[in-house]
């Protein structure tokens, strides 16, 4: 087996054992990133000799002895609109396509600190905006199960660079799904934390209220040791939660026997992929094989998710959106006064999904609209809330489809947004809830392409999820592996 | 029942400060009345005596001291901007001119 095939906790372990070098590691992921990201195109910029130095630093530290982090020379690969210091971070924009930031998100600061080399920034849709990574302003990334097909979004590079052996982690961020959706169709596990858990600072702002920087990478055991990493409270970001000592690998191998858990009716809905839901119950059964309560469940006001998801997520992205006017930084057009300038910018510096948000978000704040739009949609969330604060009283952990269907094809969904919007159906509601949630692989489709299951629990539950979703793994029949027998074929052509 | 929105989407750009090309304006029409026919389900809902949630996380407003702290060097706030004279970002003329950014006289 090649280096880059390992989980990082098992590289953890090899390097702390002095088994490998960080360098080795490194090495060997960008021998991978190499030769095969020409093909998926998973990365946006490629930081081979910065991971070099920090590799070289964290060998040298180590042989020295001293103590170092668990993920000391374990690489990553960062979503990139997570902002780095002296570091192009573009947000797949056309907009940022040049924006050197001048300082760092906190959890860039917190890989620093541990001594994790950074391999790349990773693509994305343009601002976080979509659902295949379609929605890129540079190119489209591609699923590595199957060249033809999208890797989901908006953090579809982190997912494919985890996937296909190009990182060994990743960090992503996930507003409406933008974690849990590629992970569950390239098959890996992917986290959205409690909303708070992790600082957003420098993670550049889409939907406020509902973005939280988050994890992608092989196995339960890998995001929990990255989660504990990256969370805390910042004083940078006064919506980060109050600090808590908490190892999420503390309870990993603990049994199942005795959890209340609910699966969401609306989420293995009749509309879904037959294979999808039947996966779905199959990993329910499993849980109740070994002692868990399974009870069906239901959340009626996730109907309304989506449509109340469709007008908070644009209003506070229009709002956002509203410092690229081409003054302080971005691409800047001319114009004969300042209004025709910002128009310009604009209008040339953003792709069409993010000009659609835009308008979507005015027209709902607009004058007339806000009562029947925006803040209807706000108490709608409130309902919704108060369904999971409901729900949470008798279930430990939620259970669903991660995604109605596996991977779509590339350009199916682009000319019919709210087909596209669709996508997420089943992660949004847990974003507006504001509770974790995690993607995990529920086995293969019979066209050959990974499926996902989503775990939800209670606020500050992380804990619980990668419990449950390293007991899965146990289970041979969810061990998706690899695809590494087409990636080769076709990265020989 | 659809929204008309296209006697809308010049307004909501203007408001937006976003220059639409015609093409995209006439392709957003048909694609903003879709997606908001979705959204508008929300309306069906009685959510009388429901207060409204913009945020999940119910904390106090967090405060600090108010001390003097350093902050980034210039240089390195000023790094992005697009038109830079010495510490200050030059901008077009506020006011509708006939003259564009490129004709303005030097100031610097």
């Amino acid at each position: 087996m090649e280096l880059y095939e390992y989980s990082a906790s098992y590289l953890s372990r090899m390097l702390q054992a002095k088994e490998i070098s960080s360098v080795e590691l490194v090495r060997s992921f960008l021998n991978r990133i190499e030769m095969v990201d020409p093909q998926l195109k998973a990365f946006i910029s490629c930081t081979p000799s910065i991971a070099l130095d920090t590799a070289t630093q964290m060998d040298n530290r180590r042989i020295k002895g001293e103590k170092l982090h668990p993920l000391a020379g374990v690489p990553v690969a960062v979503k990139d609109n997570i902002s780095t210091e002296g570091l192009r971070t573009t947000c797949a924009s056309r907009i940022l396509e040049n924006y050197i930031p001048p300082y760092s998100a906190t959890v860039v600061e917190k890989l620093h600190w541990a001594g994790m080399p950074v391999l790349g920034k990773t693509n994305l849709d343009e601002f976080a905006m979509g659902s295949s990574t379609e929605n890129s302003a540079f190119f489209p990334t591609k699923n590595p199960w199957d060249l033809t097909r999208v890797p989901g979004g908006s953090s579809g590079g982190s997912a494919v660079a985890v996937a296909s052996g190009m990182a060994p982690l990743a960090l992503g961020s996930d507003t409406g799904g933008s974690i849990r959706q590629p992970a569950s169709l390239c098959g890996v596990t992917g986290l959205r934390p409690t909303y708070g858990r992790v600082s957003r600072y420098g993670l550049i702002a889409f939907a406020s209220s509902l973005d939280q920087v988050g994890t992608l990478a092989m196995s339960a055991r890998d995001n929990a040791m990255l989660l504990n990493l990256i969370a805390g409270h910042d004083p940078l970001d006064s919506t980060a939660l109050p600090e808590r000592d908490h190892d999420y690998t503390a309870r990993l191998t603990e049994e199942v026997k005795g959890l209340r858990v609910g699966v969401i009716r609306q989420n293995v809905a009749e509309g879904f992929d037959r294979e999808v839901t039947d996966a779905v119950l199959k990993a329910a059964s499993f849980l109740e094989e070994n002692g868990a309560l399974v009870e069906d469940a239901s959340l009626p006001m996730i109907d309304y998710g989506l449509s109340a998801y469709y007008l908070i997520n644009p209003s506070e992205a229009s709002s956002n959106l509203g410092r690229y006017d081409g003054v302080r930084y971005g691409y800047s057009s001319d114009g004969s006064d300042l209004g025709e300038m910002f128009n310009r910018t604009r209008g040339e510096g953003f792709g069409p999904e993010v000009k659609r948000r835009i308008m979507i978000g005015t027209y709902a704040l607009s004058a007339g609209y806000y009562d029947d739009y925006y803040l209807q949609a706000m108490k709608i969330r409130t309902m919704i809330r108060r369904e999971y604060e409901e729900v949470f009283r008798k279930y430990d952990l939620l259970i669903g489809a991660a995604s109605p269907t596996p991977a779509f094809k590339l350009g199916e969904k682009t000319d019919d947004p709210l087909q596209m919007y669709l996508s997420d159906v089943c992660n949004i509601t847990d974003s507006l809830a504001g509770v974790p949630s995690m993607a995990v692989p529920s086995g293969f489709h019979s066209n050959g392409l990974p499926m996902g299951m989503q775990l939800t629990a209670a606020p500050q539950n992380e804990s619980l999820l990668f419990r449950v979703a390293s007991f899965f793994e146990q289970d041979p029949e969810l061990q998706l592996g690899r695809p590494r027998i087409k990636l080769e074929e076709e990265g020989g052509s | 029942m659809s929204i008309d929105f296209s006697k809308e989407v010049d307004y909501i750009a203007r408001l937006a400060r976003l220059s639409l090309e015609p093409g995209e304006k006439k392709k957003m029409d048909a694609q903003l009345s879709d997606i908001l026919d979705t959204a508008r389900r929300i309306q069906e809902v009685d959510t009388s005596g429901i207060k409204p949630t913009a945020h999940v996380v119910n904390m106090p407003a967090a405060m600090r001291e108010d001390q003097v702290r350093p902050s980034l060097p210039l240089n390195r706030v000023l790094q992005n901007v697009p038109r830079r004279e010495r510490e200050y970002v030059r901008v077009p003329s506020i006011t509708k001119s006939e003259q564009g950014l490129k004709n303005n006289p030097d100031q610097g």
